[in-house]
């Protein structure tokens, strides 16, 4: 299969068209969509008219962009102009928004080919994609084991060939986890890196878009076209966002790895084993590893499931069947409101609404939300002190490989552990991004999570390509 | 009638005032769509306005700008702050929460003064967005229950308000009708709202408690639609004395929301505080804190105009007339005082000038159409006794309909000729002599007699004589 750099070459110099590669990438949808069920939409149509556009301004010696003719997934939590965007709910089934999301823009100015939108967990909550009201997606690696997830559509794209890239949302771990499950490079920008706007809110002070693709170039190429301030994101950072492809050949001599001493239990051995390699592959390549404590990282999954729930709970209160979505009639307004919400939500989003609406509620707040903000503030500060002493800090990116569908889909605890590595992250606001590194005793891939501070992509993307040549 | 007197047996009335105002800005708070009233429903909406999947707010600078200039005017202390949700279920709001500021509002700690030097603290002026607006068909009350269909208008929804709250100084249903309309003439100065509360650009929520002096405060019911100046001292007199009966007959005041009905004068239960939503407020996660750089503070501060207030004294002090009167109010809430001021640059007799202002350039607005010199021109024709008061008047109307022209020549046109002293002395021997019964009635201290000769001169001048200049040079004939 072909890398994004290599598309964007070819259809570039007109090797090959955009519709060739097009036409490639639907052809393997067709062979294996309805095993592997990545796609809630799949745009064909569309997708070969702006392919047929793109090959038509080659041919008339019109300069192209960045990813011209770059076959690209996007979870269907993306607002996209007149397609479809349901966030795998019944709610907004068949909701088509009036515009497009500034990433979608972003995409289609830079000649990309939107494919499709991508399954998730139901408003991105979830680590399987099982919690989809449209049916699970399967790990093209093995049909029998979950991808991962919120973003397990869009981590199946890449990893089965449909298409060369894909966007993922990542709030506690939605991009990255799902990457390590499905064996492809997966990142979760700094806050702010890539606007929001247009993304369907689960937990806006979380929430951030990020690629996958099948290698660090890909991942970082494709980065900088979606990455900058936007002035329809007021959390979106002021400032232009540093140059990746740059420094992938850099190496990591001189670096300073960090190896977190009191990383959280649980993990298992197969995976813990593949950290170890990952440091001896660094440490070979001329880095330091360091010991590095992070005391409050122990507090960080039950902080999460307060603040994302909390978030969640005020964010989603507008699916209330009024102006747009699915309606149930009722007798009555607050009637109607209940119809609607009951048979629109699936359990996993009930679960969490009514978990954060407690947890803000007056009489609580102080106990649950105020205190996970605590331990919010807790984290950062670890962190800060963390990365006086390294550039990154390497951890695996999810306890466990791939596993078997409805091995925890009866114990939500047992889910919400997927995350623990993943989540310190998004409440500090950093970036991290997973990057294969060999497999565990099922021969399924070992995701390697590389972690930096605010703003420190550059160093991440270093130590991520370093890995990559090592694996 | 002493204002204490409004309530009986040494009660004291206590309210605080929430006054919400639209701000006049071309944009809503956190979108680019217009802020219009009056246009077709549901044609200034966007994905934020609607609360689409997806759309984030984004602030509007000039809303800041606005409200910063209501909060100097109030002077409040400017200072940073954030936003929250407030968070409630309703078909007009379209996000099912509120952003509004909570815990660290942009204007704090102000106050305003009411006629008598009474000074009413203001707690906070904090930036909110405004909802959708609800109409409810059917049923009886034009409220949502009971109705057969609601229809929403989100062209309001998201515009930009600020929510001013007063401390509970206020103590008599008058001062709170100062107060808004103090407050209103503040912020029509600043160009911060057009305040006008007949379309909802201002709001007034009023909440009301009585008390014994010496005691704290009582339980306070706080009303809603309460929709003109003088509903607010309505609503608040009708509420104090039901609070007041309610005490007094062994009963004991619940707080609760109550609504104002105009029609029947009365307040009802809205909701209590048992039914009141949890709000679940915390910090919008969708935008940063708003730290205003002093510098623009400063700058706002300095293009701040002459508030009204300072307004009023000056013209008071120019024309010698009250500074709380309603001259001076009128006056300078139609922003005409500085036509005053030329009216009188130009020679016009200072109280002359103001009253005429007053009484008839209502429609004029603030610059008015006759030059400043002709009105000069009318108030010192009618000082100097060359025409009557009721001929000013006249003249007056002329000015305004020929948008100004030569007093004097138009007073010649219209054979508006005073009579000088001397002649009315003689109409008035001449009168006394035809109507001897008349004199000798008036004389004896009988004042109805006055009007038979006064009306006898009027009649042989044609229209001429002043009237009040007869009744002088009558008067001062009598203590002879």
């Amino acid at each position: 299969m072909q890398k994004l750099v290599e598309i964007v070459a070819g259809v570039t110099n007109g090797s090959f068209t955009a519709s060739a590669v097009v036409e490639e990438h639907l052809g393997r949808i067709k062979a294996r969509e309805s095993e592997i069920h990545a796609f809630n939409l799949v745009t064909a149509d569309q997708a070969r008219e702006t392919a047929a556009k793109i090959d038509d301004d080659v041919k008339a010696g019109k300069k192209v962009g960045a990813l011209a003719g770059v076959p690209i997934a996007l979870k269907d939590n993306m607002c996209t102009r007149g397609v479809e965007t349901t966030c795998s709910s019944k709610i907004l089934q068949g909701w088509k928004p009036p515009y497009d999301a500034t990433v979608v823009t972003k995409l289609r100015q830079a000649g990309a080919v939107v494919v499709g939108k991508t399954n998730l967990d139901e408003f991105a909550m979830g680590s399987s994609t099982e919690n989809s009201a449209f049916g699970p997606t399967k790990n093209p690696l093995d049909i029998s084991r979950v991808p991962g997830g919120s973003s397990g559509g869009s981590a199946a794209a890449v990893s089965a060939g449909f298409a060369a890239a894909s966007l993922g949302s990542d709030t506690g771990g939605s991009i990255r986890q799902p990457a390590a499950l499905c064996g492809v490079v997966g990142v979760k920008p700094t806050y702010g890196t890539v606007s929001r706007y247009g993304l369907v809110a689960f937990a806006s002070s979380l929430d951030q878009i990020g690629p996958f693709t099948s290698d660090v170039r890909d991942a970082a190429t494709l980065l900088e076209v979606i990455s900058g301030h936007d002035p329809m994101d007021s959390t979106s950072i002021p400032q232009s966002a540093p140059s990746l492809v740059s420094v992938l050949e850099h190496g990591v001599k001189g670096m300073r790895i960090g190896r977190v001493t009191d990383l959280p239990e649980g993990c298992e051995p197969d995976v813990l084993a593949r950290l170890e390699a990952a440091f001896d592959a660094l440490r070979k390549a001329g880095a330091t590893i360091v010991d590095v404590k992070l005391p409050s990282l122990q507090y960080c999954l039950t902080a999460y499931y307060l603040i994302a729930p909390a978030e969640a709970s005020s964010n989603l209160a507008r699916y209330d069947g009024v102006r747009y979505g699915n309606r149930v009639e009722a007798t009555d307004l607050n009637a109607m409101y209940a119809a609607t919400r009951e048979a629109g939500f699936g359990e996993e989003v009930k679960r969490r609404i009514m978990l954060g609406t407690y947890a803000l509620s007056a009489g609580y707040y102080d106990a649950y939300y105020g205190k996970a903000l605590k331990v919010r503030r807790l984290i950062s500060d670890d962190f800060a002190r963390a990365y006086k002493d390294v550039d990154t800090i390497l951890t695996p990116t999810s306890p466990s490989t791939a596993f078997k569908f409805g091995s925890k889909t009866d114990n939500p605890l047992a889910m919400y552990l997927c995350d623990v590595f993943t989540i310190p992250t998004n409440l500090a606001g950093h970036p991290a991004m997973s990057v294969p590194f060999g497999v565990g005793a099922d021969s399924m891939p070992v995701g390697i999570q590389v972690l930096a501070t605010t703003m420190g992509e550059q160093a991440m993307f270093k130590v991520a390509a370093e890995l990559e040549r090592a694996s | 009638m002493s204002d204490d007197a409004v309530l009986p047996n040494g009660w004291q009335l206590v309210v605080g005032l929430e006054v919400h105002v639209e701000l006049a800005t071309k944009t809503k708070m956190f979108s680019a769509s217009a802020n219009r009233f009056g246009d077709e429903p549901n044609t200034n909406i966007d994905p934020v306005t609607l609360g689409l999947p997806g759309a984030l707010p984004v602030l509007n600078k000039h809303a800041v700008e606005l409200a910063m200039r209501i909060g100097l005017a109030l002077n409040c202390k400017v200072q940073p702050c954030t936003f929250h949700r407030k968070n409630y279920f309703y078909p007009d709001l379209p996000k099912a929460y509120q952003i509004t500021q909570y815990d660290h509002p942009l204007n704090i700690d102000g106050f305003l003064m009411l006629p008598g030097e009474v000074r009413i603290g203001i707690e906070r002026a904090h930036l909110e967005e405004d909802t959708g607006k609800s109409t409810h068909f059917g049923g009886s009350s034009g409220r949502i229950h009971g109705s057969d269909y609601s229809l929403i208008d989100f062209n309001r929804a998201g515009v930009p308000l600020v929510e001013i709250v007063s401390r509970p100084d206020i103590r008599t249903s008058e001062q709170a009708r100062q107060y808004v309309a103090e407050l209103r003439a503040i912020l029509l100065a600043v160009g911060a709202s057009d305040a006008k509360m007949e379309e909802g650009s201002m709001r007034c929520d009023v909440n009301v408690s009585v008390h014994k002096p010496g005691t704290p405060f009582g339980t306070r019911c706080e009303i809603k639609n309460v929709n003109s100046i003088r509903a607010v001292g309505r609503a608040i007199d009708y509420e104090a004395r039901r609070q007041v009966d309610l005490i007094e007959g062994g009963g004991t005041v619940r707080q609760e929301t109550r609504h104002w009905d105009d029609a029947s004068g009365r307040t009802e239960t809205l909701r209590t505080k048992e039914d009141a939503d949890d709000y679940r407020y915390f910090l919008e996660p969708d935008l940063v804190p708003l730290v205003p750089e002093q510098s623009w503070i400063d700058q706002v501060r300095a293009a701040l105009p002459v508030l009204p207030a300072a307004r009023r004294n000056a013209l008071a002090e120019l024309c010698g007339i009250d500074k709380d009167g309603e001259s001076a109010f009128v006056v300078v809430e139609r922003g005409q005082d500085d036509y005053v001021r030329q009216v009188v640059g130009n020679g016009g007799d200072p109280r002359r000038s103001v009253i005429y202002v007053q009484q008839a350039f209502a429609e004029q607005g603030a610059t008015p159409k006759v030059p400043a010199k002709d009105l000069a021109a009318l108030t010192i024709l009618e000082r100097d006794a060359k025409v009557t008061s009721t001929q000013a008047k006249t003249l007056l109307a002329d000015l305004i309909e020929a948008g100004g022209g030569d007093v004097a020549a138009i007073a010649a046109k219209r054979g508006f000729e005073a009579l000088d002293t001397g002649a009315l002395e003689a109409m008035v021997d001449t009168a006394i002599a035809a109507e001897p019964g008349a004199w000798q009635k008036y004389c004896d201290g009988e004042e109805k007699a006055l009007g038979a000769l006064v009306g006898a001169i009027m009649k042989s001048s044609k229209g001429k004589a002043d009237g009040k200049a007869v009744t002088a040079i009558l008067q001062s004939k009598r203590q002879k």
